[in-house]
């Protein structure tokens, strides 16, 4: 069979990112651009410095994954880029340039869909076996998701309100603990009971998730402690706020699974990096027929490989775009080639 | 200013529903309160009665969330925008027909339009109290009616 290369472009958030890769597989170069440093010294993400940062980069990324992949673009088959959601100022910097490249060099081009590239990143340490779920878990995202085949994708269920890394960060804010919120409640929950308790998640759909009354929770809990001159003790606060919201989520996950017929479950997104949840995943599927995949961190951080596999796929289904498609900060997947 | 204070999830859809109305498919919404006090709540059951079937999230992440619908629905968050002073890159939506909400509306004061419908939540007890304020004709006339 002849061979598949994408180039691909991310800029949804704060890396700028390209990278050339053969048959959704092999990395020929994987080049990322951050900026979390700029944003750390903010407590997080700004539009408009992210936007402005992307602009000032992206070229040079491009021709470094260039270079170290040791191709022209006019050797790739087609130009994959991140459609959306994502900051808007952000996801139009990667879009303009990959449109750029996609007219210069006439190659068709991929418009991908964030979270798919997420999920089919998993492709880089394994061989996507499908049918397969998916529990996507980000600083924008908690979703669990179906994909009978590489071209079909169906949410059983979604947060309601925050995104778990939204609530990790807002939590971690009430605890002083400082930006991103995620690996220093973890760091800070390890090997700690969790004792307090707190409001347990509501949700009308039956694997839907929500983290915003769990949020509210812990705010009032330290409110509660103030207002009646108590101390508390903050590992034991972030290790019971990490239980109620963990175990909400594997609970969803578990009544999700056995309601479909899957060879594996996947993690991806951000927040699989949680040490507490990779421990929690591998212990409800240890004695389970289903397949369990946990990415390493490099596969679980917003790059441009991913959406050069997730392009792949698109391009082996034929999912091309055209010129006249812009970002979309709200795109959905069913939306992706509208 | 006016006061309503809500006791349920059902009165904050009836209090989203009036404003839906009001409004008549376009303005700005500014939305303050402390985190936890019911600010996207408060937008969902806008969206809803508006007619919005998505699922309305918090637009924290990605700070700005489109909702295509009759209006649409442009959902702002402007938490992670404390204490900078900056451009949005996105300030043509408030030139845009639609409603417009800005949570933490304060973090970006500068660059929002001065004619706005302000809601600040605050916990009062069990019950959320909705301080809403009007300002400019149309607005004022909405905050009249409530």
């Amino acid at each position: 069979m002849k061979d598949i290369t994408i180039l691909a472009i991310e800029s949804s958030c704060d890396e700028s990112a390209c990278a050339i890769v053969r048959n959704g597989k092999e990395i020929l170069s994987n080049v990322v651009a951050t900026q979390i440093e700029v944003h750390e010294k903010f407590g997080g993400v700004l539009p408009e410095v992210a936007s402005r940062l992307h602009v000032e980069q992206i070229s040079a990324v491009i021709d470094e994954a260039v270079e170290k992949a040791g191709i022209s673009v006019a050797d790739v088959d087609a130009i994959a880029y991140t459609r959306g959601p994502g900051l808007i100022g952000s996801l139009h910097v990667g879009v303009q340039a990959a449109k750029t490249l996609a007219w210069a060099y006439h190659k068709p081009l991929l418009p991908i869909h964030h979270i798919k590239s997420h999920i089919f990143a998993n492709n880089l340490i394994t061989n996507l076996k499908f049918p397969l779920l998916a529990l996507v878990v980000s600083g924008g995202h908690s979703e669990i998701v179906y994909m009978k085949d590489d071209n079909s994708y169906e949410i059983l269920g979604q947060t309601q309100d925050d995104a778990i890394g939204e609530a990790y960060d807002k939590v971690a804010r009430v605890l002083h603990l400082g930006y991103p919120g995620g690996p220093k409640i973890d760091k800070l929950a390890k090997g700690v009971e969790s004792l307090y308790k707190l409001p347990q998640p509501k949700t009308q759909g039956e694997f839907d998730l929500s983290f915003s009354g769990l949020k509210s929770g812990v705010l009032q809990f330290v409110d509660r402690c103030k207002r009646k001159g108590e101390t508390y003790d903050d590992a034991t606060l972030a290790a019971s706020f990490q239980e109620t919201a963990l175990n909400e989520i594997m609970d969803k996950l578990v009544k999700a699974i056995d309601t479909v017929e899957v060879n594996q479950v996947l993690l991806a997104g951000g927040v699989a990096a949680n040490s507490r949840l990779r421990e929690k995943m591998d212990e409800a599927f240890k004695d389970r027929k289903e397949e369990l995949i946990l990415p390493p961190l490099w596969v679980c951080t917003d790059n441009a490989a991913m959406v050069a596999v997730a392009g792949y796929f698109a391009y082996k289904n034929e999912a091309f775009g055209d010129f006249s498609q812009s970002a979309k900060p709200s795109l959905k997947v069913m939306d992706i080639q509208k | 200013m006016k006061t309503v204070r809500v006791k349920s999830i059902e009165e904050t859809n009836a209090l989203a529903n009036k404003i839906a109305t009001l409004l008549e498919g376009d303005g700005l919404i500014c939305m303050a309160g402390d985190l936890g006090a019911g600010k996207t709540t408060f937008t969902k059951a806008l969206g809803k009665a508006l007619g919005i079937d998505d699922v309305i999230t918090s637009p924290t992440f990605n700070i700005l969330k489109i909702y295509d619908g009759e209006p649409m629905l442009y959902h702002i968050d402007a938490y992670r925008l404390e204490g900078i002073q900056q451009d949005l890159g996105f300030e043509e939506v408030f030139d845009e027909n639609g409603i417009k909400v800005v949570e933490w509306y304060d973090y970006i004061n500068d660059v929002l339009p001065s004619e706005r419908l302000e809601i600040h939540i605050a916990l009062d007890g069990e019950d959320r109290l909705f301080q809403v304020s009007g300002i400019g004709k149309k607005y004022q006339e909405i905050e009249e009616v409530l």
